[in-house]
Formats: structure tokens, sequence, C-alpha cells
């Protein structure tokens, strides 16, 4: 038997909350963090005779989000009730959309370094999110708990579903799909799209195929991801898995595998034979909804350009890598700030891709003038000292110059001193070091950095070691 | 002096007028209703809670106990909400207690408003005030037969396949259902959204009208409300210009008693000699498949309006292992026979490789049924029937078969179907039970079917005091 190759098949169901400032069918405040069940009220916690009222915020935000995605928005829309009893659904029903959703039929377009991939999104619908359950007992999880709590508050939530086509082929870019669209929806100003917060969640499908076929079969749903990373890892140890299965003669079956129990929006399904009946129908307590083309049109409006364009242009001049992570970090604006501010392009994307993003500092905080000095004064001024001003570039009334003061050291006449001083302290390293051990070289530079408070020009330091020890 | 006012036949506007006139104090009326409550509600059960008067000057008002009054608990006639106490007024008692009605107590009802006699109630049956063998119709028998024996000036009651509008024929009464999406739904305890509207019963038809227009319109509350045309209270008493038709289906359907017939035939007659033009017509399709799909249709949303009733938040726990058995036993002990029969028919008509057949296909016969009435409405005002086939039937007759109660809709259920709104006014006596006249119109007609019952109401001078009880 010749060996098959497998080709992964992989579609994404991305889960993003709105920051809308109320939920999506009741007045009550959507916010984060709240005293458990503060934010809630006869719709949400689903009293008798409550009735839901559509956010109308909520549907506009959808609708941009559509336009970005390129969907078709819907003339019609329509709610339906998707029933299902589990503790953290009050009316034991979710109005979610079902077959005629707000936004349909799109695509996104992600600039890879090979070229453009064009992942299909088969619909973009608006729903209201499930409350919170802290299953109490030792494991934390739903098996072997002894009581259920639970938190209304997150309950009634306006939530967007995105569901990808199947169009992605490995791990590496389902996630850099994700940290595509992550971004998109956060320029958008729809979410926050914070995966520690649950505000952004998915939930992946992934199937194998004989390269080259077009066959879909059984796929397993990876439910719950809370990094891009461990999906990533995910998605590929589950490739392993059912390629495993299929060349041992066996057969995927269809099934959910939970990573994160604490984020339950719907009852575990193990298999095909206990899939839930959902029962849906359109939710009569709603009218359809028909956004008028005036309104789609202005929305339209607000649609800047996107990250995936961004990244395109800016791959002109930069290095792919340094676009992507500018774009998807939500740096590029202030890139190009800096640039303009006459920094050279290709140092300010060093600086803001590296060093700047490990700092943490809110990039709508610099100013780009100060930024753009420290860029231009960074090989002049110790590593220290740039790193430090850098921590700082945010802060009010930030200003470089006082920082571009220290100057890095590069004259030899001061600095060779200090290196025949450590290398005579340290002979047995540098017998070592002549006799081959060509990594003692770092040993030397680090202790002569150390000795000059850091403010040695390391280039220098490098050359006159080397020539000091040969 | 409360002694002095005879509750049987003081109407809700006299009452008002009353009031303003200080001929009359507040508490005065409200302790007259009280204690006719207290002589004649024992036999009837037309009561399942009696609220002290909460002061002012305004009309006392009965509350179907589907409608939720704050701090006063509404039951829907089930034992599952037995202790639920609302945090909120629904919004049609809001509008009335800003109006500055005061309310008397929680009438009873079928449980979840699922039923035709309301012996479907959990604490249970209420009683024809006509004959107390006899049963009041329902689910909205409890509002009725307070109306009827004196024991509210008027009252709300809330209608989705009749519930409003047949025990206002069975008990003597007026009552509207109205144009779905004039009366906010907000408050009230759902068994079928796409059906289910709040209404008014009164003792005539000025009464119903004047309460229509304190609840109806807009309602931020429910996406599914509109505005509504002013109302207007009827004074004519002619009926010059309106076009009645007389749909054969809903008038020659097998099951209406003689009596019913003949009483129906004299309110014809009587119309046309106040100058309306009578003409005959047909709905085939309305009366062949609105039963049918209503029963669908409702059940369906029904089983998902009750899902809510777990056991968790409010209302009846029975405790369990986990939370399935919990949701299991809370269910099992608190529904009665009739939700959990119709639960059961809406589960199956929504379940997946059903949901075409059941669901989805009685969802078009209903767009069928709304055209058929369009059609007709292009040539009448108004569509004329009896209201139910049959006079008050005994306590028990039909508990037995739910088929033969169902039956007891048969002829309210198609205008329901299309959302139109539908009113009942009394047109006679049949073996000194009343008879219920049907009028229905086109949306927002609720204008027309007050002009056109007024007229009738003069002219046939029906007299809604139950023969017990005159004096």
């Amino acid at each position: 038997m010749t060996a098959v190759e497998w080709e992964p098949v992989i579609g994404l169901e991305i889960h993003v909350q709105l920051k809308t400032e109320t939920k999506m069918f009741c007045r009550c405040a959507n916010t984060f963090g709240a005293a458990a069940n503060t934010q809630t009220c006869p719709v949400c916690l689903a009293f008798p005779g409550a009735l839901p009222v559509p956010n109308r915020r909520a549907i506009e935000e959808t609708i941009k989000l559509g336009l970005a995605l390129d969907c078709t928005i819907a003339e019609r829309a329509v709610f339906h009730r998707k029933n299902y009893f589990y503790p953290d659904l009050p009316k034991a029903y979710q109005i979610s959309q079902y077959d005629e959703p707000l936004c349909a039929d799109g695509r996104l377009t992600m600039p890879l370094e090979n070229g453009d991939v064009t992942v299909g999104i088969v619909r973009a619908h608006l729903e209201e999110d499930a409350a919170k359950s802290m299953h109490v007992a030792a494991s934390g999880r739903i098996h072997g708990a002894t009581a259920t709590l639970v938190d209304f508050n997150r309950g009634g939530t306006p939530l967007v579903e995105i569901v990808t086509a199947p169009d992605l082929h490995d791990a590496e870019t389902a996630k850099r799909f994700l940290q595509l669209l992550r971004q998109t929806v956060v320029e958008l100003g729809l979410s926050d799209a914070e995966l520690e917060k649950g505000s952004m969640r998915f939930d992946v499908n992934v199937s194998v195929r004989p390269k080259g076929t077009g066959e879909l079969r059984t796929r397993t749903e990876l439910k719950n991801m809370n990094s891009f990373a461990f999906a990533a890892k995910g998605i590929e140890r589950e490739i392993a898995r059912q390629v495993k299965v299929y060349e041992s003669g066996g057969a995927v079956e269809q099934e959910t595998l939970h990573f994160d129990p604490s984020h339950q929006e719907s009852p575990p399904l193990r298999s095909k034979e206990e899939a839930q009946d959902y029962r849906y129908f359109p939710e009569p307590d709603l009218v359809p909804v028909r956004p008028p083309a005036e309104l789609v049109e202005r929305l339209r409006g607000q649609v800047g350009e996107l990250p995936g364009a961004r990244i395109r242009r800016l791959a002109g001049t930069l290095s792919f890598y340094d676009a992507e992570v500018l774009v998807t970090g939500g740096l590029d604006a202030l890139w190009s700030a800096v640039v303009d501010a006459g920094a050279d392009p290709k140092e300010a994307a060093n600086v803001l891709a590296n060093q700047f993003v490990a700092t943490g500092v809110d990039p709508a905080r610099v100013d780009a003038r100060e930024l753009a000095k420290l860029v231009g004064a960074r090989a002049e001024i110790p590593r220290a000292a740039f790193d430090a001003a850098l921590a700082r570039v945010g802060d009010d009334g930030f200003r470089a110059d006082p920082h571009l003061e220290q100057k890095v050291v590069s004259d030899a006449g001061e600095l060779d001193p200090v290196i025949e001083r450590v290398i005579a302290a340290n002979p047995a390293q540098a017998d070592q070091y002549r006799n081959g051990k060509q990594g003692l070289l770092g040993f030397f530079v680090g202790q002569v950095m150390k000795e000059t408070g850091g403010s040695a020009d390391p280039r220098v330091v490098n050359e006159r070691v080397r020539e000091k020890l040969g | 002096m409360s002694g002095d006012i005879d509750t049987l036949t003081l109407s809700a506007e006299e009452a008002a007028r009353l009031l303003e006139a200080h001929e009359l104090s507040g508490a005065e009326l409200f302790t007259a209703y009280r204690e006719a409550i207290d002589e004649r509600d024992p036999e009837l059960h037309a009561y399942l809670a009696v609220c002290d008067d909460p002061g002012g000057h305004g009309v006392p008002i009965a509350v179907k106990d589907v409608i939720g009054t704050k701090g006063v608990a509404t039951t829907a006639g089930s034992k599952i909400l037995e202790s639920y106490v609302p945090v909120y007024d629904a919004t049609v008692i809001a509008r009335c207690k800003a109006y500055g009605l005061r309310v008397l107590g929680k009438t009873n009802t079928d449980e979840f408003a699922m039923g035709s006699s309301t012996e479907n109630s959990a604490f249970g049956p209420t009683r024809n005030p006509w004959d107390p063998s006899r049963v009041p119709g329902g689910s909205g028998g409890g509002s009725a037969a307070a109306v009827a024996a004196g024991l509210a000036p008027w009252a709300l009651g809330s209608d989705t396949g009749g519930s409003i509008k047949q025990p206002a024929a069975l008990c003597g009464n007026v009552g509207l259902r109205p144009t779905y999406g004039t009366v906010s739904r907000y408050g009230v305890v759902a068994f079928a959204s796409s059906l289910d509207q709040v209404g008014p019963v009164a003792r005539n038809v000025r009464d119903c009208a004047l309460l229509y227009s304190i609840i109806s319109g807009r309602d931020d509350n429910d996406s599914t409300t509109v505005d509504v045309p002013p109302v207007e209270l009827p004074a004519a008493g002619d009926l010059r210009g309106v076009r009645i038709g007389v749909p054969r289906e809903l008038n020659d359907a097998e099951g209406i008693e003689p009596g019913v017939r003949a009483s129906v035939a004299k309110a014809l007659e009587v119309a046309e000699s106040l100058g309306a033009s009578i003409e005959e017509c047909s709905l085939p399709r309305s009366v062949d498949y609105g039963l049918a799909c209503y029963y669908l249709i409702a059940p369906a949303e029904a089983s998902s309006n009750l899902a809510r009733y777990d056991g968790v938040r409010y209302g009846l726990r029975t405790s369990g292992d986990d939370f399935r058995s919990m949701v299991m036993a809370s269910r099992h002990d608190g529904l009665g026979d009739e939700p959990k029969r119709r639960i059961m028919l809406g589960t199956y008509a929504l379940s997946s490789g059903y949901y075409d057949a059941y669901y989805g296909k009685a969802q078009q016969v209903r767009t069928v049924i709304k055209r058929e009435h369009d059609d007709a409405f292009a040539r009448f005002d108004v569509l004329v029937s009896p209201t139910s086939p049959t006079v008050a039937f005994p306590i028990g007759a039909k508990a037995d078969n739910p088929l033969a109660m169902y039956l007891s809709d048969l002829l309210t259920i198609p205008s329901c179907m299309a959302g139109l709104p539908g009113l009942n006014v009394p047109c006679g006596l049949s073996e000194g039970l009343p008879v219920g006249l049907q009028l229905v119109g086109p949306q927002f007609s609720e204008n027309t079917l007050f002009r056109t019952a007024h007229a009738l109401e003069l002219a046939l001078g029906f007299d809604p005091v139950p023969a017990r009880y005159r004096t």
C-alpha cells in the first residue's frame, strides 16, 4: 500500500462579544466583572411574561462586521429560538439566528508571505450569550459536581457568531486567520475581543482527507480554546490523531473535545446519536429585522482600510513579518506616524514589532515625534537607557531628550583599559578561548558591559575583545 | 353606602361618573365589590386571590391570573407558579394603574390559559353564574364569571384561540380580542406568543371600548406592538352603510346548536333592520384547517414558552440528584395534564424531520387563512357568526375528551390565526343560557366592531344579569 498524503480541512466558528452599553434584549448593563447577578432584570432572568427587545446598536455593529467581511447584508433577517435545557439558559432557549442570518456569504483575504489566502465566511449572525455557570466540585468540572451556581450577568449579552467555510488547511494559517480576524473586530470598535476575558472565543472543526480529493470526512470539534497558540497546538494534535486513526484502519467519530469547561455554552455533545435537537423556530416575540439600505451604506462608510489590506501595503516597504506584526498588533498607525516624524521605516518597524510590544504601552498614548527621536538615537544611547525610555514613552508629557543625554561609549581608548582588566581577572577563560572555545567571547563582552554599566557600545566591545584575546 | 350599589348592573362608565361627581367614594365602591365577592364567589370560584383596596378613586378591575401584578401572586392557574410573586407589573397593569384603576383580584384560568372551560385550573374550576352546574367557558372563565356575577365592573382577559370571546359568550358579556400587536404582552405569562393578546371583558360595549383605549398602544417593552388609531366610544344606534358578511362555514358548522343558530339568525335580522347589508360569504380553508393548524402552532410555541419553568429561579422546585432530574421532577409535579399534553404535541411538531410537515406547514396555512380573510374584507366590514357552537356545557361533560373540548374554539380560532380583532356581544338566550355573537373585522377595525356591537346591543336589549340574580 502506498502512503497516503493527508490534507487537513479546518473550519472555524468564532464568537465575539459586542461591547455595547446594554445587553442584547434588555437594558441591563453589558460590563465585565460586576458582582454576580447584579446586572439582571426580568428579561435576562426569564421571568414569566418578560419579552426581548433587540439592541439596535448590536444589529448595526454586526452589519458593520458583515461589511468588513464582504458579506451580503440580509434585507430581512430573522431571530430564531434554539431550545435546550441548561442551567445557564434561563428561558431554556437561546435567541439566535438560523436560516436567515444578518450577514452571509462573505470572505476575508489574508495576505501571507507567498500570496493571498481567501477564507470564505459562511455567515455572521447575532445572538445572546448564555450566563456563566460555576460547577462546584473539587475538579471544577461538570462531571462529579455537587452544585452549579449561575451568574446571570453575562446572560443575554450580545454575541456575534462568525462561521468560516472549511477553507483552511494547516494550523499555522488558522492561527493567523484568527489573529487577523481579531484585529479586524477590534479596529471596527465592536469588541475588545480579549481571549482571557472570554470576549472572543472560538471552536475549531477539524477533519482530514487524502490530498487531492474534495471529500469532507467526519469532523471533530475542538471547543473553547483560550489562546491562539493553544489552538494551533490543538489542531496539530487532532490532525495527527485523525491521520493515525485512518492509517490504522479505523474511523473518526463525530465528537466534541472540550478544552475549557468554564465557558460552557451548550451541553456537551458526545456523538452523533446524542446530538441535540434544538427545535429551531422563528422567535415569535420579535419581528424580522429589515436593515434599510441607507443604514447599510452609512455603516459601510464607517469601515476603514482593513488590516489585511494594510499588511499588503506595508509589506511593500517592510518585511512581511514586520508588516503582519505591526498590523495585527494594532501598531501600524503609530509606525506611520513615527516614520512621518522622520524615523527610518525599518528601524521603526523593528523597534515597534520587538521592543515596544514587550513594554505593554498603549500605542494610542504615544507621541510619535518623541518616539521617532528615540528610535533615531537608538544606536547612540546605552541599551538599558533606551529600554527605560521606551517603557515610559506612553507617559503624559514624555520627552525623549533627557533620555538621550547618556551617550554610548564607543571610544576604544576609553574601553581598552576595562577590557584588559576583565581579561586579567579571568585567566582560565582567556586560555580556554585561545584554545578554541570561541563561545566564551560572549562571556567577556558581557563582563565588559557589566563593568561599564551598560553604556559601552557592544559592537566596539566585541571587536576590541576579539583583538585583545587574539 | 356600599349597600346601595348594585354591582350586578353598575357599568364601569357609570361608576366612573359617580366617583367623579363624589356621589360615591372610592372606598365605598371597592367595598361593594368585595362584599359581592364574599357573597357569591364561594359558589362560583371566579377569583384565585382578592386584593385589599390600594386606595384612590378609580374604578376597580379584575385581572386574569396570567397577567403579572407586582407584589400579587400570579399563578397562571398552575401549581408550578403557585408561589410566584412578580417583581414587576405587566404593561397593561401599569396602564390601568396610571389611569387610576384598582385591582380587585386575580381571576381563575385554565392552566397557562390552555382550555375552554376553566376546568384545567390547578386550583379548581369556576362555575357559570347563569347555572353553577355549568362551565363559564375558558380559559378566561374567571374574568367572564366575575363580570357576569357583578364581582367586578370589568376585567382583563387574554385570548390565544378564543379565551376572551368564548367565555364572554358563555357568560353573557362583551369581550374583545384585539388586533394582534395592539395591546402589549409584556408581563403576561406566555402561552403562544404569536397568538396571545390581552383584551377587555365588560358588561357593555362602551365599557369594553373604554378599557381597550386604556390598555392599547405601542409599548417599548413589546416589539410586536404598534400604534393604534384613536378609540371612539360608540354612540350611534344604526348600522347604515355597514356591510356584514356571513361566512357559510362558520355559521353552518357541524355541532352548532339549534338554539344558538336561532339567536344568531335573529341578530342578523335586527342588524338588517338597523340598515346593515347582509350577504353570505365563504372562508372554506380557514374553517377546514384553522383548528388543526392552531393545534400545531400554539403547542409548538407553548413547548418553548413553558420550558423556563424549571425550578431554578422561581416557582415550584422538587429537588433531584442533578440538574436534569430536578427539572424533570419539578415539571412532573408542577404542570398539569393539559400543559403536558401540549408540550408533547409542540415538541413533536418542532422536531427535526417533522418541522416542515407540521409547524412549517401550519405557518403556511396560516398565511392562506390571512389571505382568505383579507379577500373577504375587500367586500365586508364585519364578518358575523356564533362565537361558540354551544351554550355553556355541564362541568365535566368534556373533561375527559380533549378533542371535544378543542372543538369549542372551532369558530373563534380562524380569526385569531389571522391576527384579526374579534368581539363577542350577547345576542339572546338558548335554554336560559347566553348565546354570543362573534363580530370579526380587519386589522385595527376595533372602532367598527364597537360601533356595530353597540347598535346591536341597544336593539337586542339583552339583559346581562344572570336570571337567578335578578330581583
